[in-house]
């Protein structure tokens, strides 16, 4: 032992070098591939399909119009975890998500969106829209047929968290908001309505997708109030003879809006491309997919006659119209302490 | 790892009129003993490969002809390219240094490198997120140099190596404890340098340690999916591992695909656990620690 001091620095020393070459490695090793120019749309769960389809169309489009290559790369999930990966630093161009309030989540905390997103494209930044309906079973065994039917004993309902998932969110305002038109505009019976709906939920997955999953492979629950694009999604994978759509009276005007991450876009040099890809968005050609998708085109008049067919005529309310700004519904509802929490915790 | 042989060691030195159970009462033991394993174990590792054969072979081999399944299959090689030679030279020094020297604060060392299996993965991953992120300890700094970690493959890898850490020295501490340092004493008065001692004396006793430890260490990186998960971004073709594409394609109803790479997964987990069995038949006294008389 007597020389092992010496021995000690000089394989230290050594040990240095090679342990600075492996994270000297790690770092550079991501820079590989970035030859040609590729955006990131993050978007929220149940829009895999859509943007797979809508992201190759604008490349040819692009390539037709300028003769560069742009790659469109996404990433999905939970629409506020999503928001959360961009305040987080992902590198994402632009977000398409599943509700407002997480697009303000991201320009509030993170800054990368300006305050004013909603007025730099038409729409307030809404190139389709959506509603919720129910799947359920086939022949709809425990006759489901309104809002109302969800708070009866004997009805398990499966939605996803909303405290991550935009889904999750709009079928809580969706509840919220039947009862509060039904109960003559009180807030109180509507707030005990949805703590009603939400005591017949066994388990509240992480976005949508999961909630899908849950209900259509898994076996799980009685209704799926879900988004009308992934109700009719889940009919063309697993076959119209395992499940019905219900589409209720009423139901809610769901808003998922798309914004360019400006701090990204300008850092990355990429403005240009993703300012054409939101654009091309509201374009005849993507306004027609979103219909073929199942989503609530902003044109219909650029929609297929047949695609515009499968979405039915319903009677839409504005959560706006009832509880005022996004702030004041995110706070009101989801943020800590909120309605959720407070029915979470009585329901307990 | 070396706690395996603790049972056999047990069952050796008690004799066996010590059992007073009756027959039956073995057999019942056996018997829940091998249902649990059939039905935790066997039945959904079939499962997978059934699955994955469902619509046949050539549904089958489409999963892997997808340019999306092509990036996962090299980020995954890539990372545990990184990863583990990584915790080879760390896990190497380590318990070199742990094993062959007194220092202070050695307890505390050795307490630290044990850390990360007894940290959940997802903390593993979400400690990464609050030092390297956008709104963490280094995020400014990074966005300013225009280093992305987090939501990239430097991430991934770090997190990797987080989980993997472990492996390698967790192994070579004990053995090389119990090996003592009266070999390297006798190389170095008969005149070698500290790395000739520690290339032909230190090494060769270790060598099949290490072999079994890199092994684990490498289905850990290659299959880890919790902390990869947390500072992924999960970016289609650019930041999904094997795990995480199989997460998506379930997620995508595209069932077939999903089991199919998953297999691929499941694969691994065989051959790692073949070349393991392998090594502790053959070689067991020079991987555990204490069975070994010098």
């Amino acid at each position: 032992m007597s020389e092992t001091p010496s021995r000690t620095t000089g394989r230290t020393r050594r040990h240095a070098v090679l342990l600075g070459a492996g994270l000297a490695a790690a770092v550079l090793a991501p820079t590989l591939a970035c030859a040609q120019t590729e955006l990131l749309n993050v978007s929220y769960d149940p829009t895999r399909e859509l943007y797979r389809e809508i992201n190759a169309a604008f490349s040819e489009a692009w390539k037709a119009k300028t003769g560069e290559t742009v790659t469109v790369r996404a990433a999905h999930g939970g629409s506020g975890s999503q928001a959360r990966t961009v305040i987080d630093g992902i590198p994402a161009d632009v977000v398409t998500l599943g509700i407002p309030s997480d697009i303000d989540a991201i320009s509030r905390i993170s800054k990368k969106i300006p305050a004013d997103w909603r007025t730099k494209l038409p729409n307030q930044g809404l190139p389709y829209t959506s509603t919720v309906v129910f799947l359920v079973r086939k022949g709809n065994p425990k006759a489901v047929k309104d809002w109302g039917d969800l708070v009866k004993p004997d009805i398990k309902v499966i939605t996803p968290n909303p405290k991550t998932s935009a889904g999750g969110r709009w079928n809580f305002l969706a509840a919220w908001g039947y009862a509060y038109e039904k109960e003559g505009k009180n807030a109180d019976k509507a707030n005990a309505f949805v703590g009603e709906v939400y005591k017949n939920v066994p388990v509240l997955d992480t976005g949508a997708r999961g909630s899908t999953v849950t209900f259509a492979q898994r076996g799980l629950g009685d209704v799926l109030p879900t988004w009308e694009n992934e109700a009719y999604l889940v009919f063309e994978e697993f076959g119209r003879d395992k499940f019905d759509v219900v589409v209720p009276p009423t139901s809610i005007y769901a808003e998922p809006p798309v914004a360019l991450v400006d701090a990204n876009v300008d850092k990355k040099g990429t403005r240009k491309q993703a300012e054409a890809y939101l654009q091309f968005l509201y374009s005849d050609q993507a306004q027609a997919i979103f219909a073929k998708h199942h989503y609530r085109p902003l044109n219909r008049a650029a929609a297929k006659p047949e695609d515009l067919a499968q979405l039915p005529e319903l009677k839409l309310f504005k959560i706006e119209d009832l509880q005022g700004d996004w702030d004041a519904i995110q706070k009101k509802n989801f943020d800590n302490g909120g309605l959720f929490d407070q029915l979470s915790k009585a329901g307990r | 790892m070396s706690e395996t042989f603790a049972p056999v060691a047990l069952a050796e030195a008690r004799p066996a009129s010590v059992v007073t159970e009756g027959r039956w009462i073995r057999w019942l033991l056996i018997a829940v003993a091998i249902l649990f394993l059939a039905l935790f174990l066997v039945l959904p590792l079939l499962t997978v490969f059934a699955q994955a054969f469902a619509k046949g072979v050539e549904a089958y081999l489409a999963a892997f002809t997808e340019a999306d399944a092509h990036a996962a299959i090299r980020l995954t090689l890539l990372t545990a390219a990184i990863a583990v030679p990584f915790n080879l030279v760390f896990g190497i020094m380590a318990s070199w240094a742990i094993a062959k020297f007194e220092f202070w604060g050695k307890n505390l060392l050795v307490t630290l490198i044990d850390l990360p299996f007894s940290v959940s993965p997802v903390v593993s991953g979400l400690i990464y997120v609050l030092v390297f992120g956008a709104q963490g300890l280094l995020g400014p700094w990074l966005l300013d140099h225009d280093v992305q970690i987090i939501f990239a493959v430097p991430g991934i890898v770090l997190a990797t190596i987080f989980v993997t850490f472990p492996f390698v020295a967790r192994q070579l501490i004990p053995l090389m404890q119990e090996q003592g340092t009266a070999e390297e004493e006798a190389a170095l008065t008969l005149g070698a340098s500290g790395w000739h001692a520690f290339r032909t004396v230190t090494l060769p006793n270790i060598r099949w340690g290490l072999l079994y430890s890199v092994l684990l260490c490498n289905a850990r990186a290659m299959g880890e999916f919790g902390a990869v998960s947390v500072v992924s971004g999960h970016i289609r073709g650019l930041t999904n591992t094997l795990p995480l594409h199989v997460e998506i394609l379930y997620n995508e109803y595209n069932f077939v695909a999903a089991f199919a790479v998953a297999s691929l997964l499941a694969g691994l987990a065989l051959v790692t656990l073949c070349v393991k069995s392998v090594l502790e038949w053959r070689y067991a006294d020079e991987i555990a620690a204490g069975a070994r008389g010098h």
